[in-house]
């Protein structure tokens, strides 16, 4: 099912939590929400789910307006990061529960329901714990019952709320695979919310990046790393490493010398300079090009990171080293960064 | 869980290496002794003296059996009335924000703290022929105070704070992201509270039964105001015993005593294992 998120404002008390947000959600697709806390990730969930109404704007499912309906009546799959299992019902009770509470002829009969159960349990790989209590399972465990529990009603959309979340780093990358799995199997139209970019990068078709309750950009995997679109998206994923610039001529300039890096159609004046630590050319003289001295060094995994402190105002940059460069404490690197984008100075 | 292995049965778990444990279960054995199991134990010796006839024939006395009756139903239907509106209560007070709640909240331990016989003898002023809602209730034919319906009247007024104190931090506890899993499953508002929250919160409610059951069976001070004392229809067995310990008559009251005793401890028990039961499933 396609969902259209049109021009949502949602307000608490007076604080708006999401300012005129857009989003279209094609079928079939695998959506993850990123963002810091507090950006409202959380929120656009909620609201696509009715467990929020907007304050402003509509969502649709396919052609319905869904912000009309009822929770009850929207038919999503909602999983949630502490599980929300029923602590009281067996395994198979919960995943039952869905259809179990349908009145009259859309209730299937009880072992019609037990077999879906059974059949999603097999689904979600926990074949033979049908009788076990919550109280009874991992926390890994506990996840997918909840996922096999949305799944029963047949939901037009399924929202994960940081699924994963709560879940210990080996669980969660299993558990991450596995749920590309189950998607690309079952085909339900689904979105996720995560602050781990790893996973919303490995995970989803498209990335929706927020921050301070807007979207700041959509796209895949690719576009959001390569060719992000705004200082946040540039710092907020991967690695990033800034720099305050000035443009003249149509060159970048650090203080009074030329970098060697030509921007034709920046406005001159002031601006900040983004660039990843490991897109770097090392250079041996220097003209035209960011020199600094090693102020630190760190070695992570198959490289080493070094933080160069720049120019008379000692700003600090990161870049990423071979490990066997002869680079030491105080030693002057020179280097250009290979791939880089110039944003106005906030 | 525990890690002893399940044929262990009746073993000690090994404690923790924090210390205490000996002295701590020491202590607990000991006080509970002085306080609790001397005096009962007492009272079971000296009902043993009767000898298995009289003691017999005591018990089977119409009149005992008849307060005994008494005594429990009556207990037992104030409890159930608790059970449904203490519930009610704590629901209101857990989950609205309203001016004076914490007046609300504060009046709920009121009966606690208040003499009972000052309730006891409140309530008759009210509920007879004579009082302000006797008045009232005297030409629909209820006559509440004197009779049986007296005694439930004031063993609800007493018993209220035990189901509402016992229910009111669990349903804090409850998760609202249960309740919002049901909606989203299409499960109605009536759904959620029949099939998801009460089920959660029947272990507390069945904590505060038992406690107000128990406070009910052995009230004696705002029962005796109200009740009217009339042998075979409104008199409790708590009064009984008092009556047969006014006439120096040892042998009964004791007799009396020590039945109530077993039959409480029955019901308390099975309470209990219930409770472990379920606590055993939910976790």
């Amino acid at each position: 099912m396609e969902v259209r998120v049109v021009n949502v404002r949602k307000e608490f008390e007076r604080f708006p939590a999401l300012h005129d947000v857009s989003l279209d959600i094609k079928s079939g697709e695998l959506i993850a929400l990123l963002g810091p806390s507090g950006s409202g990730k959380t929120t656009l969930l909620r609201l696509i789910a009715g467990l929020e109404r907007p304050t402003k704007g509509a969502i649709f499912f396919g052609e319905e307006d869904a912000s009309q309906k009822s929770i009850q009546e929207r038919n999503v799959g909602f999983v949630f990061q502490h599980y929300a299992l029923f602590r009281h019902m067996t395994v198979a009770d919960n995943i039952g529960f869905g259809l179990k509470v349908r009145h009259g002829a859309a209730r299937p009969r009880a072992q019609e329901i037990r077999r879906r159960a059974l059949e999603l349990l097999d689904l979600v790989q926990l074949s033979g714990l049908e009788k076990r209590y919550p109280a009874q399972l991992s926390g890994g465990q506990r996840q997918r019952v909840a996922l096999a529990r949305a799944m029963a009603i047949e939901p037009k959309v399924l929202l994960l709320d940081e699924p994963f979340g709560a879940l210990d780093a080996q669980v969660r990358r299993e558990l991450r695979r596995w749920l590309r799995e189950i998607h690309d199997r079952t085909g339900h139209t689904t979105v996720f919310v995560t602050h781990d970019q790893e996973e919303a990068l490995e995970l989803a078709d498209r990335v929706v990046v927020m921050s301070q309750g807007r979207i700041e950009q959509v796209g895949t995997a690719d576009d959001i790393y390569d060719t992000p679109n705004s200082p946040f998206v540039y710092s907020f994923i991967g690695e990033s490493s800034s720099l305050p610039v000035k443009i003249e001529n149509g060159e970048v300039w650090i203080a009074d010398r030329p970098i060697g890096l030509q921007a034709p159609h920046a406005p001159p004046g002031e601006a900040v300079l983004h660039f990843r630590p490991h897109d770097v050319d090392l250079l041996d003289g220097c003209s035209g090009c960011i020199a600094g001295t090693v102020a630190a060094s760190r070695r992570v995994a198959g490289t080493r990171r070094v933080e160069l402190e720049i120019g008379g105002e000692r700003q600090r940059v990161e870049i990423e080293l071979p490990v066997d460069h002869p680079a030491a404490q105080k030693s002057r690197v020179a280097f250009r960064p290979r791939r880089w984008k110039l944003f106005p100075t906030a | 869980m525990t890690t002893a292995p399940a044929h262990a049965g009746w073993r000690f778990r090994q404690p923790s290496v924090i210390p205490g444990f000996g002295l701590t279960l020491g202590f607990s054995l000991a006080y509970l002794t002085l306080i609790i199991l001397i005096p009962l134990s007492g009272l079971i010796w000296r009902s043993a003296a009767l000898g298995w006839t009289d003691f017999w024939a005591l018990a089977t006395d119409r009149r005992t059996l008849k307060a005994l009756e008494i005594s429990f139903g009556t207990a037992f239907i104030a409890a159930a009335v608790n059970v449904v509106f203490g519930t009610l209560v704590a629901w209101v007070l857990v989950r609205y924000r309203f001016p004076g709640r914490r007046v609300v909240d504060a009046m709920v331990d009121l009966p606690f703290a208040l003499p009972t016989a000052v309730a006891g003898i409140a309530l008759t002023t009210l509920y007879a022929p004579t009082g302000w809602l006797g008045k009232l209730l005297m030409p629909l034919g209820l006559k509440v105070a004197y009779t049986p319906l007296g005694i439930i009247v004031a063993l609800v007024f007493i018993g209220l704070p035990f189901v509402v104190r016992t229910v009111q931090p669990i349903m804090e506890e409850l998760d609202k992201e249960v309740e919002e899993a049901a909606a989203t499953l299409g499960a109605s508002r009536f759904q959620i509270i029949t099939r998801v929250l009460l089920p959660s919160l029947a272990p507390a409610i069945v904590t505060g039964f038992s406690l107000a059951f128990a406070r009910g069976v052995g009230e004696y001070g705002s029962v005796i105001f109200i009740a009217g004392n009339l042998p075979y229809k409104s008199e409790i067995a708590p009064l009984l015993i008092v009556i047969r310990l006014e006439e120096y008559n040892y042998p009964a009251a004791t007799a009396i005593a020590a039945i109530m005793l077993a039959l409480s401890f029955a019901m308390l028990l099975v309470i209990n294992l219930v409770q472990t039961w379920s606590r055993k499933r939910y976790g």
